[in-house]
């Protein structure tokens, strides 16, 4: 879990240019680290090719914490 | 009743300088932008020169994490207009925001990103094509940027004719003040089109010249041996602003534009006319509009692109147009040092005709050796001249058949 997750803040980080410690399990995409649809749809292209598994639209629109990435991945490897 | 149109802000990205002062001294000194293609390997392209823009430091507009998406085409716009804001000292808040426009326009748009995500199609498949793709490619995204940060939520838009586009851009923009829908506009136009792809397209065409060996020479426009364009990219972005309200805020006021005109060949897709009409009868509308006779015209800023039919026919356009003053008045072609860059050429060219009359220098036509009979006129050959110069025309003409023209004046 905890690798998954410093992989995932990693790639948030760099994507959406947030401060690290912005980014916690907790934290909503949309209104705690200010994503919008492309941001997110963008981050996940980069963490399928992290974690070199697929997140099927359907499965996408669920996402709306970084805990709900992580648990995703962890449940997918 | 007409609201007179004056310009109070300037700023450039160009082969010659990333900024108004360094571009213009370049100018003056007849320095040529143009050398060897070095962001990418042209070994297998027939042209391998360009007016590539050097040390562009983006970060001094954008947050580099905002940059990645924004195309180099959208980006040079950011610049130019952050200058031009800057420079006219105009503040765009909440009680003037909507009487604030953009209108900045690019032939081509963002064929960088166009490119790269054609790629990743090819090699990764349509699932990792970029969202962003889209608001990075298309060609009003410059004026949708500028937009956005500068908070104007006036009239808003974007030309795309070609090579005409940014002199179409500003000469709207323009009338869009002159009719009383905006107080001040920030246009110009943009363009980044290096690439292998643009390269190709255009010298297959045979528009380009093809003289890789002398960069520094291979745009000479009006001369006997030219070859053709050289593509070249940047951008320039002016504020256009109501006299009323240029004075009312105490702004300097560098020049009034007084006249706009346009027309279609109704011709071919690419060549013009041999007889120049479609480019006389946008400089006949420019006069018409600016009510001035064709005497009262001390100087063009050409399109004068180094092609073998541009110069001739341009050429040919004016002689119709000012008969016996066509061999008094000065005429010259920025494009011999920046090359050009075709939808941003009329900005940057209009930016230099507005540096024209401020400073009392015209730039020099610079690779002029050899005189073409049919390209008779004065060219300002090879060395910049002081000139008082009260009215000057700059032209600009696109594929597609569009000419536009622009009118400006000494400001008194």
């Amino acid at each position: 879990m905890a690798d998954t997750f410093t992989r995932v803040k990693s790639i948030i980080v760099d994507r959406l240019g947030v401060d690290e410690d912005k980014v916690t399990l907790d934290a909503t995409f949309k209104d705690d680290l200010q994503a919008d649809s492309l941001d997110v749809v963008e981050l996940i292209m980069e963490l399928e090719d992290e974690f070199d598994l697929e997140i099927s639209d359907e499965e996408a629109e669920k996402i709306s914490t970084v805990g709900d990435v992580v648990t995703y991945i962890e449940q997918h490897q | 009743m007409k609201r007179r149109v004056v310009i109070t802000g300037l700023g450039v990205v160009t082969p010659l300088g990333n900024d108004v002062s360094t571009f213009w001294d370049n100018l003056v000194a007849g320095r040529s932008g143009i050398s060897r293609i070095e962001s990418f390997d042209v070994s297998s392209l027939p042209v391998q020169i360009a007016g590539q823009v050097k040390e562009f430091e983006v970060e001094k507009y954008l947050d580099p994490k905002e940059a990645r998406r924004i195309d180099r085409f959208a980006q040079f716009a950011i610049a130019a207009a952050t200058q031009a804001v800057e420079d006219s000292g105009l503040d765009i808040r909440e009680e003037n925001a909507d009487r604030v426009g953009v209108y900045i326009g690019s032939g081509i748009g963002g064929i960088h990103t166009l490119l790269e995500n054609h790629n990743v199609l090819r090699e990764r498949g349509p699932r990792r094509v970029s969202p962003f793709m889209i608001p990075m490619m298309i060609a009003n995204m410059a004026s949708g940027h500028v937009s956005i940060l500068t908070g104007a939520r006036g009239p808003n838009s974007a030309s795309v004719s070609a090579c005409a586009t940014s002199t179409n851009a500003i000469g709207d923009a323009f009338k869009i003040i002159e009719r009383g829908a905006a107080d001040a506009m920030l246009a110009g136009g943009s363009e980044a089109a290096i690439v292998d792809l643009a390269i190709a397209g255009f010298a297959n065409m045979k528009a380009l010249s093809t003289r890789n060996d002398e960069p520094t020479r291979a745009s000479r426009p009006f001369d006997k041996d030219r070859d053709g364009f050289v593509m070249s990219e940047g951008a320039g972005v002016m504020v256009l602003e109501s006299l009323d309200h240029a004075l009312a805020r105490g702004a300097r006021i560098y020049a009034e534009i007084i006249g706009y005109g346009m027309s279609g060949d109704a011709y071919h897709i690419t060549a013009t006319p041999p007889d120049g009409s479609g480019a006389y009868r946008a400089m006949r509308q420019a006069l018409e509009d600016a009510n001035l006779r064709p005497e009262d015209v001390d100087y063009i800023n050409a399109h004068g692109t180094s092609t073998e039919l541009n110069d001739k026919s341009e050429t040919l356009a004016i002689k119709e147009l000012f008969g016996e003053h066509a061999y008094r008045l000065a005429i010259s072609s920025n494009k011999s040092m920046i090359g050009h860059m075709l939808g941003a050429a009329g900005g940057v060219e209009a930016i230099a005709t507005v540096k024209t009359l401020v400073e009392g220098t015209l730039p020099p036509t610079i690779n002029y050796e050899t005189p073409d009979p049919e390209c008779d006129l004065d060219y300002v050959p090879n060395q910049a001249r002081k000139a008082q110069p009260q009215v000057a025309m700059s032209n600009s003409f696109g594929f597609g058949g569009h000419n536009a023209a622009i009118i400006l004046k000494r400001y008194s």
